[in-house]
């Protein structure tokens, strides 16, 4: 088997294709979908390139243990977590620093639009299953999050959505694989609300000049926007099934 | 007036709904001259105020709203019940027609045990302090006989109709005596299992397609079609 442990000589080719064949401001194939889990209040299901994640929200429900409980708005607790069996090597399932971290950092990117002065003395949990990861597992696993609390009925001011970009032999690049990740000079994952522009989560990896890191910021963005319009798909896709399938129904009896 | 979406349009968080100059309904919050939709459902309008119905969401006590729950334990003066909100509720024993001055537990367990189903109206509730009930009105109480079916609570007024037309109908089709919980639970009690059971199917397929038009002929034909045939689709 090829491991990923071994650093491919070229991260772009000659014609400017990057290893996985995308061309610099390219993202890899998402899929996006809400509502699987029956028994969660909301949850998404989002497979961007080879990552795959599951969120679930709870929520808002009463406060256990009682002391986290806020006078005034709802607690947002959020756990990032990575699958044992997600990468190549196994993972020790206890929550490392890592995942403490990023379940921090994603907190803090929802935490804005979550209208959570409606909820007072509860809590919405948040829970992100990383089943398979390939770098960019943060910026999947936001999208997903706002995508799952929307699915909740918790009200939000906006769906929140992340992209990743970086720079990989010398060239800005969207999208970043966990092989450019490693082995690349940069990464700069980006989280936006898209209807007021505002940034909740920027963070970086690597080094960029103030003009490369310009250029990444904004194909980053770039990037959010079209993830963006693919979550307000997968949102309304359900709806808009029974839907039609219901006025399939109407159209068959009438052409009867 | 100026509204970028139509009625029953659905629209998700962060969707533009119209300029300023309409008035901020449910679910919706106005930024910078833009009104946005804050939950996923569908678009209404009442005069110049604009709102949304959900299609999701927990269920969030209302004062007179009447509900069912379940009792979850017995203290010194009252119940405390699980509406299925995120707050749990209070019935206190002098808001029911039992013991009029209890001095001890088993008093009041005679009256409503755990684990009891109970029909109350909340009378209080205004996010600072858990909700109170009460279960003093007539036709409120223990629920003794029938059957329980949880929906999604937002799906409730569908499942009632403007001004009762889905509920009664259902009532009068069904031959069943039904009451609705506004925290989603919803309970059927008929004269025969049938019945029930096509009544219980009905409030699913609302549940199910509360959002899409001609709902209430569509459930109609559905029971006609069941009674016809004797048995019941799902």
């Amino acid at each position: 088997m090829l491991s990923s442990e071994i650093k491919p000589e070229r991260l772009i080719d000659d014609r400017g294709l990057r290893i996985d064949g995308r061309r610099p401001d390219e993202l890899r194939p998402i899929k996006m979908e809400v509502s699987v889990l029956d028994k969660a209040d909301g949850s998404a299901y989002i497979e961007q390139g080879k990552n795959k994640i599951l969120v679930a929200v709870y929520g808002p429900r009463e406060a256990h243990p009682r002391h986290v409980a806020l006078p005034d708005r709802a607690a947002i607790r959020c756990r990032y977590h990575m699958a044992p069996f997600s990468t190549e090597e196994r993972r020790s399932p206890a929550p490392s620093r890592r995942d403490m971290e990023l379940s921090k950092v994603i907190r803090e990117a929802v935490e804005p639009v979550v209208l959570s002065k409606y909820y007072p003395r509860t809590t919405i949990d948040i829970f992100i299953e990383v089943l398979q990861s390939d770098g960019g597992t943060r910026s999947a696993g936001i999208t997903g999050t706002s995508l799952a609390l929307a699915d909740a009925g918790v009200p939000i001011r906006d769906l929140v959505v992340a992209c990743a970009a970086g720079k990989v032999d010398g060239q800005i690049v969207l999208d970043l694989s966990d092989a450019e990740d490693k082995f690349g000079e940069a990464d700069l994952p980006v989280a936006i609300v898209p209807s007021t522009g505002s940034i909740t989560l920027i963070q970086m990896d690597g080094k960029l000049s103030p003009e490369e890191f310009d250029k990444a910021l904004s194909i980053a963005v770039d990037g959010c926007r079209k993830i963006y319009e693919m979550q307000r798909e997968a949102l309304k896709r359900k709806y808009l099934a029974i839907r039609e399938a219901v006025e399939e129904k109407i159209d068959v009896k009438e052409g009867e | 007036m100026v509204a970028l979406v139509e009625k029953k349009q659905l629209v998700v968080p962060g969707e533009q709904l119209a300029e300023d100059d309409y008035l901020p309904g449910e679910n919706t919050y106005k930024i910078s001259g833009y009104i946005y939709a804050s939950r996923v459902g569908l678009v209404d309008f009442s005069g110049n105020k604009i709102y949304v119905v959900p299609l999701k969401g927990a269920y969030i006590p209302c004062v007179d709203d009447p509900v069912i729950g379940k009792v979850t334990d017995i203290g010194m003066s009252g119940w405390t019940i699980d509406i299925g909100a995120p707050y749990p509720a209070m019935l206190l024993s002098s808001e029911t027609f039992g013991p009029r001055q209890p001095f001890a537990r088993t008093d009041l367990t005679k009256v409503f045990d755990v684990g009891d189903l109970v029909l109350a109206r909340v009378i209080s509730f205004d996010r600072t302090r858990d909700p109170l009930l009460t279960a003093r009105d007539p036709g409120l109480g223990k629920v003794s006989s029938g059957r329980v079916i949880h929906i999604s609570p937002v799906k409730i007024p569908r499942l009632i109709g403007r001004k009762g037309s889905m509920i009664s109908m259902l009532k009068r089709e069904t031959g069943c005596q039904i009451s609705v919980g506004q925290n989603g639970v919803v309970l059927i009690s008929g004269r025969m299992p049938f019945d029930e059971s096509l009544a219980m199917s009905a409030v699913k397929m609302i549940e199910k397609e509360a959002h899409t038009h001609g709902l209430t002929d569509r459930i109609r034909e559905m029971i006609d079609k069941a009674k016809r045939s004797g048995n019941v689709e799902q």
